[in-house]
């Protein structure tokens, strides 16, 4: 198993990230297969020719061997054929056609050059269930480069095996199932458990089902492995979207003493800024220039959410610092009018395409499939929490914003422009705002009702991580979101977050003021 | 009551800010109606003294026993009020948006403060007689249905004096009184905590010298968190130790 | 005693309070029922209807005054407490629906098609009315109970409450989308037809519970009066000027706000409880995060921390919302926004407020009394 494809795909998406080098991400679009492959081969006239005709034929039996000869020899290049055939002939004689068509095209499939196409080609030649797509498999499976299609093409050929009459064909492909951890098998390898249970069982029956047995025991033992996994990457996927929501409102909240409701509406900004961004592509770009919208709508959205933040610092927070209460009221109208702003122009719905690069996923083991457009959001908050690690606490411009929150006057003192240092900090983390915006877009719908959609959860974060504390943010959005993907399987959504709230309500029994609380010497600080 | 029996006995108490000791094994004791002041320079721990006694700051370790033997450690803060400490601030904490008489009332001492009684209590007449009469101590009588918050900043350092009597606590913690007062109210000041402490104990933390020499009769003083001299204003100031504390301290700010 | 300028005050409070409750227990609906439809005098009945639906509001207004206003609580979960009130008297009502439902089946129309063979047990109390009214008043009390407990005690405050109502909105209003929770799900419960035997279409049911809605908010404002005037009331405005001051006192702020926040629940709860059967449909829009905060806001725009002010704000804000949204259906969200801001950071005391500078200013007699009555025409 080669896992060579993954860490080529992070890197171009940290180079995505930042923007910095350009990296084509045209789409090697699916060409046209068929006319590829046709060229390859010579078609032997007569047979072929023949069996044309007489899939035709009134006769079953004359039309099955024609089918079985067609399967056999043919290739893609009958296509066309059989498709002008199948669209004149009864019903009898487009049933006996339609498994050719799809067996050649599968067939054909096998060899293309979209991986996806490969392998959806193997998993379908299951169902078709002829032997003959065992070879084809196999070699296949032979050239091929990419793991995970070449997986399924072994297990598809080995599906194919289990329907074999000879039960030692069986019985090998039993075990093969079981060593392939094949969830797909899952369901024929419970059969033949079945099967040898009953009373009438044969020997070679309870083998194969003792066999069964073991293969079953290890691919559910597999998959439970694999859902930890799962859990696992969704919990973090979950962990870093809170996150990257939470770290602009923890600044505000932590640094300026604002509680800002209209953060979602500041992320709801961001995302239609990457939206527009995305209709100016298509409408004055060329196509192959596509892809290069969302690179290009990272600053739109970071600075759109950031002036539209600076405003707001400038007409309403400004006159509200150190009423908490008050600051969170006031946002929450600026919240509502945004919202409804959004609605009146934008209309209900609006959704932005991924780029080439953040579409599909890796398969990073059986059972186990990461998406590319989370994989990217867990990269993005880590690479927001490094970068606001170092701006806050390793420049200058922290140091000056630190001290007007430890102590606004002594700053002011000290030649700090306090006034500029607040709208700047605000304006800086209504931009994280509009950049968590332009990321969710990767995961969702641009609407009105995005930052509606997750404030709750980012508060919950922010008061459970407590008031200042970097660490506490990104604690408590792990322990939420990790939680929250926990519980979600035994109790669906809805109750997984009431559990959630009973869990905080909890946790503030045993820490009125959140993981971080500052205390002591930092409390007076 | 005899002068030989303690109200107050602090014993090893150390208070414990990450890391940082505010108080470190810190002896501390008070008479029965003495009038005792804690200087110290900053930072000594004398305002985390107060608040370990009330029940504000909970210690790592030690005791503090109140009266016959009942240790505050680990008490809430209501309850230690209900013993009998009172605790008058360093920044005046008063309700601005009640009335000073209302102010007074809620802080008469009475036998619930739950909120049912309180929700059907009206003030008898002797404890109208009573706020009345603070009043007077404290010289808001003019004043008693204006709203606290208009009072000027000795005016509320006053009320809350008052309010801390009306509790009758037997152990008086106050805080800088005369910051910010000038000095004909300084001068009142002194004079209403000399009356008072005839009836209760009484602890001041203070850094005006002035102050301290009109009122007090017996100094501590507390640095880095412990007592390092006790006696007379006189004896206090021809110490070696707390000549080196303030002047050392003096010499460095040079 | 010489507590001149508050009783004064007192006085006038009462006045307008006589003067207004006449108005609209006596006067309104005898303009409903008495000139000629075409009159200007006249109200409708859906004016009428309209009216107590506001007036219900108020109630719920209230009571977030008491624990915000006085206690200085700020809770954004007032909407849940409305919402239990609402639904236990919908559950009622849901069962006295009978055999007229379109199923023609004894259970709610929505078990009917979510499959529902039984009643589930705790519909149950809801069977009489006595079981709607008790639990539409001692849910929502029970359950500020705990949840004020748990906040309270572990000395949750300020802007963390906040927070954690809203939280408690926002899962209440999935929760209660649910079918599972056989609450009718996102269509709520509605259709009712009759209450205690009184058909709910007919306009005499309508004014009756208009009348019925004017005392309970009459009953509510004296219930709040006593409260705040009482030494209890002091302590509520003592904890929000002070907290650490009222512990010293010996005072356990905690169960003072537990406390209001009880009879704010309660308040909520039989506000919900007079909404229903005027408005005839309960669903979980009412209950949410937006809703709750709206409650805020018309405390906000009355003037928190005076009573009148909780009620004029519940009244006017609604009112006003009934107008506008006839006229400009769109531009409500932007004008309730827009109160939001301009109220919390210019007017901060609210209409009162303006009021009472106002008359402080021109020394005029009771405008208080003026104000309402033009509000209330």
């Amino acid at each position: 198993m080669s896992l060579a494809g993954i860490p080529r795909k992070l890197l171009v998406l940290v180079v995505l990230l930042l923007s910095v080098l350009g990296l084509c991400l045209q789409s090697a679009l699916a060409a046209d297969e068929a006319d590829h492959i046709a060229s390859t081969v010579v078609s032997s006239a007569d047979p072929i020719e023949q069996a044309l005709l007489d899939v035709k034929s009134e006769d079953a039996a004359v039309r099955s061997k024609a089918v079985a000869l067609l399967i056999e020899k043919g290739d893609a290049s009958l296509i066309p054929k059989l498709d002008a055939i199948r669209a004149e002939a009864d019903r009898a004689i487009r049933v006996a056609i339609k498994p050719v068509i799809d067996l050649l095209k599968n067939r054909a499939n096998l060899t293309s050059e979209q991986s996806d196409t490969r392998r959806s080609a193997a998993a379908d030649l299951v169902g078709t269930g002829r032997p003959e797509a065992i070879t084809w498999l196999e070699q296949a499976a032979a050239k091929e480069p990419v793991w995970w299609v070449k997986y399924t093409m072994e297990e598809s050929a080995q599906l194919i095996q289990l329907r074999s009459e000879d039960q030692a064909v069986q019985l090998v492909a039993v075990k093969k199932l079981g060593e392939l951890r094949s969830q797909n098998g899952l369901s024929a390898l419970k059969e033949f458990v079945e099967a040898g249970a009953q009373s009438g069982a044969t020997n070679e029956q309870r083998a194969l089902a003792e066999a069964a047995q073991t293969s079953v025991e290890r691919i559910d033992s597999w998959s439970r492995w694999a859902s930890v996994m799962e859990t696992l990457f969704r919990g973090v996927s979950l962990s870093s979207i809170l996150l990257i929501m939470s770290l602009g409102l923890a600044i505000v909240f932590g640094l300026m003493g604002v509680i800002n409701m209209a953060h979602g509406e500041l992320m709801m900004i961001g995302a239609y800024a990457t939206f527009v961004t995305q209709q100016a592509f298509i409408a004055w770009f060329s196509p192959e220039m596509f892809d290069w919208y969302f690179p290009v709508a990272l600053p739109v959205a970071f600075v759109t959410a950031a002036a539209f933040g600076w405003v707001l610092e400038a007409t309403v927070i400004r006159f509200l610092y150190g009423r908490l209460l008050e600051t969170l009221l006031a946002t929450w109208g600026v919240s509502l009018i945004l919202m409804q702003a959004a609605r009146v122009y934008f209309g209900d719905l609006t959704a932005v395409i991924a780029p080439q690069a953040l579409r599909g996923g890796a398969q990073v083991m059986v059972g186990v499939y990461l998406p590319y457009n989370r994989i990217f959001i867990i990269v993005l908050s880590t690479i927001c929490v490094l970068g606001i690690y170092f701006l806050l606490f390793r420049s200058n411009l922290g140091i000056r914003v630190r001290s007007v929150t430890q102590n606004r006057n002594m700053s002011a003192c000290l030649g700090i422009p306090t006034r500029k240092v607040d709208s700047y900090t605000f304006a800086f983390a209504s931009g994280l705002a509009g950049i968590a915006g332009w990321a969710l877009t990767m995961v969702g719908n641009v609407d009105p009702g995005l930052g509606q959609n997750y404030i709750v959860d980012s508060f919950m974060v922010v008061v459970t991580g407590g008031v200042g504390k970097l660490a506490g943010t990104i604690w408590a959005s792990l322990g939420i979101g990790g939680l929250n993907k926990l519980i979600e399987p035994v109790s669906g959504a809805v109750y997984g977050k009431v559990f959630i709230l009973v869990g905080v309500i909890l946790f503030l029994q045993w820490r009125p003021q959140g993981l971080f609380a500052a205390k002591g010497r930092n409390a007076d600080a | 009551m005899t002068d030989g029996d303690l109200i107050l006995n602090c014993e090893n108490v150390v208070v414990d800010y990450d890391g940082f000791k505010a108080l470190n094994n810190c002896n501390f004791s008070v008479h029965y109606n003495e009038l005792r002041v804690v200087i110290g320079p900053n930072g000594a721990g004398k305002t985390t003294l107060l608040d370990v006694i009330c029940g504000k700051t909970n210690p790592a370790s030690g005791k503090v026993i109140f009266e016959k033997g009942v240790n505050l450690v680990g008490k809430n803060a209501e309850d230690i009020t209900k013993l009998g400490v009172g605790r008058k601030f360093q920044a005046p904490s008063i309700y601005g948006n009640l009335s000073v008489w209302q102010n007074l009332d809620l802080s008469v001492k009475r036998a619930s403060k739950g909120v049912f009684p309180t929700l059907m209590g009206r003030s008898s007449p002797a404890e109208r007689e009573r706020i009345d009469e603070t009043l007077g101590t404290i010289g808001l009588s003019d004043y008693a249905y204006d709203r606290a918050g208009s009072l000027s900043h000795g005016q509320k350092q006053w009320l809350e004096i008052g309010m801390v009597i009306l509790q009758d606590p037997l152990l008086l913690l106050v805080d800088e009184p005369v910051a910010g007062m000038s000095d004909k109210e300084t001068e009142q000041t002194g004079r209403l905590l000399t009356a008072l402490s005839e009836k209760q104990a009484i602890v001041v933390i203070e850094h005006d010298m002035d102050f301290v020499r009109q009122i007090a009769r017996i100094v501590t003083v507390l640095a880095e968190g412990t007592v390092i001299c006790e006696g007379t204003v006189e004896k206090v100031q021809a110490d070696d130790h707390v000549r080196e504390i303030y002047l050392g301290r003096a010499k460095v700010a040079h | 005693m010489p507590e001149q300028a508050v009783a004064r005050q007192d006085s006038r409070e009462t006045l307008s309070f006589y003067v207004v409750g006449a108005l609209f227990l006596i006067v309104v609906p005898l303009l409903n029922v008495l000139p000629a439809e075409d009159s200007w005098l006249h109200i409708s009945d859906f004016r009428l209807n309209q009216f107590g639906k506001f007036l219900a509001f108020a109630i719920l207004a209230l009571g977030l005054d008491l624990i915000w206003g006085y206690c200085g609580v700020l809770s954004l979960g007032q909407g849940v407490f409305f919402g239990f009130g609402a639904y236990c008297m919908g559950m009622y009502l849901s069962l006295q629906i009978g055999k007229e439902s379109v199923y023609g089946s004894e259970l709610p129309d929505f078990m009917v098609w979510t499959q529902v063979k039984e009643l589930p047990l705790f519909w149950y109390p809801f069977k009489n009315f006595i079981g709607g009214f008790l639990g539409a008043m001692l849910v929502p009390m029970l359950f500020a109970t705990i949840f004020g407990f748990l906040a309270f005690r572990s000395r949750i405050k300020g802007v963390y409450f906040a927070i954690i109502t809203q939280a408690l909105a926002f899962a209440a209003w999935l929760v209660f989308n649910r079918n599972e929770t056989r609450l009718g799900g996102t269509n709520g419960l509605t259709d009712f037809k009759q209450l205690l035997g009184f058909r709910l279409s007919d306009p005499s049911t309508q004014r009756g519970l208009y009348i019925l809605t004017v005392l309970a908010l009459a009953a509510s404002y004296m219930l709040c009066r006593w409260i705040v005037a009482s030494r209890a009331g002091n302590v509520l405005i003592a904890i929000r000027d002070s907290e650490s001051r009222v512990t010293f006192s010996g005072y356990t702020p905690w169960k003072y706000k537990l406390f209001v926040f009880v009879v704010a629940a309660g308040l909520a709860g039989l506000a919900g409880m007079l909404y229903v059967p005027q408005v005839g449909i309960i669903t979980p829009a009412q209950i949410g995060v937006l809703p709750s905060l709206e409650v805020v806001i018309w405390v906000a725009v009355g003037g928190r921390g005076t009573l009148i002010g909780a009620i004029l704000g519940a009244v006017a804000v609604n009112y006003g919302r009934s107008v506008l949204t006839n006229y400009f259906p769109e531009a409500w969200p932007f004008i309730l926004g827009g109160l939001f801001v301009v109220v919390v950071t210019m007017f901060p005391d609210g209409l009162v407020g303006m009021i009472r500078k106002l008359s402080d200013r021109k020394k005029t007699p009771s405008p208080l009394i003026k104000a309402e009555g033009s509000t209330a025409a």
